[in-house]
């Protein structure tokens, strides 16, 4: 008899079984743990006061991104500025020190890898396929983008894998979620992820790991897939993978802490075992046609509410469960947005592009096409902030921070910066912002801030317009 | 961990669907490098509304808080479980809870109760003016006069916090087993480990995007 068909998700979750338990549960062994200083510092406390190491440092790497501002860091002297912040500036110091004391591998704020740690793991080859990958940070479900199981965790698990290298986990549902088709014309990854979860829902996933399959998602680039990964998490997914393949391994040839030689070749030998069986069984299949899918952005405060650029705010009444009326009817009023009004009728005054969601090269890149030889609109406030320092350096060697400064862009320090307003880059009450970002909660991007999620390109047309465009108008 | 077999008391009856952690604690409030004092932050923005029901006297102080749909959604951040720990929540019943907002609970010994949405709907009207008890000995929730619902609950996680298990601990006791996975890993999958060669991080030059 031939052996079951498997998952990539088994098959993953199957190499990293320490032990099965009798409630089904099982203890996974951790390949790779990121750091950042936002939840980290209470785990490392921990550590020290039960009088524990770190078990593997060399399998731990930290990076500081969610607190930094992306203002200049150092003077013209090169002297490192101060962070006028004194609750930022204690966290970041802390984890430098907490580094130092357990011996931890550290990308500097100051160094070019710096980055935000979702950019910077795949950008290092520190995540790898078939791989499990964990950091205090929900959106470590980025990096399942190159065959890895990854997910974020909280502070107490943190702890735990440093200690143990290890978590407790019992195996999720699965969700194969297939694009077919290939993309129309102005649509990207983005746009594909944001028609996932409008389809799916913000709770679809709840208690799935999902796996992206289909043509779509076949002929992205690793930047597009890192996008798509990314918000599985938005869709409630606690990961989302995608089946390494050519593309992959061509992404993490030569990579700094990718393996090298004969090592990278066994290493690849394996990643090609890892694509789901034919005939594998999903406990749940949703499929979408790229031909349904266009530039497409959120007009609510969920990242489910999701409309197409060409379409209009929804009405409460439109949805059929009552109580996501009520909550409809709530976003609208927090928007500021009133049913039938075109989407593309709404100006925007802030413009963000960046985010472990959309702030690689290729990102920078599209939204640098459509900026280039236009001008920010009046009363826009418009800034890139880079993903990491070495995107910000190729992303200059191109030439491309001069095409968004000439356009009337801010030209910004890596981090996460308005995504999540724990810096200063903040989007005042009232105000609203065209963000490349994963989420629109309320008060997200700063209180009473009002988001619209979307692509680099959409970002760059709503920047130029000054209000929501159709970004195939523009390129 | 303190260990928790039973919360019983008032209860916020709020019923929100897909309350996020950016509601429960807002980013501004994660710069601290502690666990405690997180309450006066949780659900600022919902308290900044006058009426609101977290400022109501009748619920102050309510151990157990009824919530709808995908309860902690959004970010990983365990400070959402620190905040409501510190305002005094010990249990959230709720039709469903984001996954990681479930494993940061149990943690930190609150208990993720989960309940059909009719059970929700009943509980959110017998609780503005009644107790509610959790039992986690027999795996219900019951009101002193209409009802009983039972529940289900992982049974690790039922015991880590009827026995406020520390699970560092527990785990640290499986080193063998871990040490052993390690060994044969280092044999199948040798690229995994970085002491050698890879491990000295982020040479300048070396880096592309």
């Amino acid at each position: 008899m031939s052996p079951q068909p498997r998952t990539l998700y088994e098959k993953v979750w199957g190499a990293h079984v320490v032990e099965r338990r009798d409630d089904g549960s099982c203890l996974i062994y951790i390949d790779r743990h990121l750091v950042h200083e936002v939840t980290s510092p209470q785990a490392f406390e921990g550590l020290r006061s039960a009088g524990r190491r770190v078990r593997r440092p060399d399998l731990t790497l930290a990076v500081p991104d969610h607190n930094l501002p992306t203002t200049a860091r150092v003077d013209a002297a090169g002297r490192e500025l101060p962070i006028a912040d004194a609750e930022s500036a204690e966290q970041l110091g802390a984890l430098r020190s907490n580094v130092a004391e357990f011996g931890v591998p550290y990308i500097d704020a100051l160094a070019v890898e710096q980055g935000i740690v979702h950019v910077v793991g795949p950008e290092q080859g520190f995540t790898l396929p078939g791989t499990t990958v964990v950091c205090g940070d929900s959106h470590t479900s980025a990096h399942g983008a190159l065959g890895a199981i990854a997910f974020g965790i909280g502070t107490s698990e943190v702890e735990h894998v440093l200690a143990t290298q290890t978590l407790i986990l019992s195996p999720s549902k699965t969700m194969e979620v297939r694009v077919d088709g290939s993309l129309g014309f102005g649509v990207s990854a983005k746009d594909v992820v944001l028609a996932i979860i409008g389809r799916i829902g913000a709770a679809g996933g709840t208690g799935y790991v999902i796996e992206f399959t289909g043509e779509v998602i076949r002929d992205l680039s690793v930047e597009g897939r890192l996008t798509i990964a990314n918000m599985s998490i938005e869709g409630g997914a606690r990961a989302g993978m995608i089946a390494p393949d050519e593309t992959t391994f061509a992404y993490l040839k030569g990579r700094m802490m990718a393996p090298k030689g004969a090592e990278w070749d066994r290493a690849v030998e394996w990643w090609r075992t890892l694509p789901s069986d034919v005939g594998a069984r999903y406990d749940r299949t949703v499929t979408l046609s790229a031909s349904d899918i266009a530039p497409a952005l959120t007009w609510g405060t969920s990242p489910e509410d999701v409309v197409p650029i060409t379409g209009v705010v929804p009405a409460p009444e439109s949805f059929a469960d009552p109580s996501k009326q009520a909550a409809a009817r709530k976003s609208l009023d927090y928007m500021g947005l009133v049913p039938g009004m075109r989407m593309q009728d709404v100006a925007v005054q802030h413009v963000f592009i960046g985010s472990c969601t959309n702030s690689r090269i290729e990102d920078l890149r599209a939204a640098a096409r459509v900026a280039s030889g236009r001008r920010v609109a009046d009363g826009v406030r418009a800034m890139v902030v880079p993903g990491s320092g070495l995107v910000k350096r190729q992303a200059e060697a191109e030439g491309l921070d001069r095409i968004f400064a000439e356009a009337g862009f801010e030209w910004r320090e890596p981090g996460c910066s308005m995504c999540l307003a724990m810096n200063p880059d903040k989007v005042p009450p009232g105000e609203r912002c065209a963000s490349t970002s994963n989420r629109n909660f309320v008060g997200r991007q700063g209180p009473g801030a009002r988001t619209h999620l979307l692509s680099p390109a959409m970002a760059a047309a709503a920047a130029v317009n000054g209000r929501l465009t159709d970004v195939r108008e523009l390129i | 961990m303190e260990p928790v077999t039973r919360v019983s008391g008032s209860a916020y009856p709020w019923g929100q669907k897909n309350v996020d952690t950016d509601v429960i604690i807002p980013a501004h409030w994660l710069k601290t490098i502690k666990r405690s004092g997180l309450g006066r932050g949780a659900f600022e923005t919902v308290r900044s509304a006058p009426g609101n029901i977290f400022d109501d006297p009748r619920y102050a102080g309510s151990p157990i808080l009824i919530a709808g749909d995908n309860f902690g959604c959004g970010s990983s951040r365990e400070h959402a479980a620190w905040a409501l720990a510190d305002m005094g929540v010990r249990a959230v019943i709720a039709p469903s809870f984001s996954d990681i907002f479930s494993g940061n609970a149990f943690k930190n010994g609150i208990v993720a109760v989960v309940l059909p949405q009719e059970a929700i709907d009943r509980l959110l009207v017998v609780a503005t003016d009644q107790p509610v008890t959790i039992d986690l000995e027999t795996m219900t929730v019951t009101t002193p006069f209409q009802g009983r619902f039972t529940f289900t609950l992982d049974p690790f996680r039922r015991r880590c916090l009827m026995e406020g298990l520390d699970e560092v601990g527990l785990t640290l006791s499986k080193d063998t087993a871990i040490s052993k996975f390690e060994e044969a890993m280092h044999q199948q999958r040798p690229w995994i480990d970085q002491r050698s060669g890879n491990a000295g991080i982020a040479v300048e030059g070396a880096g592309r995007t």
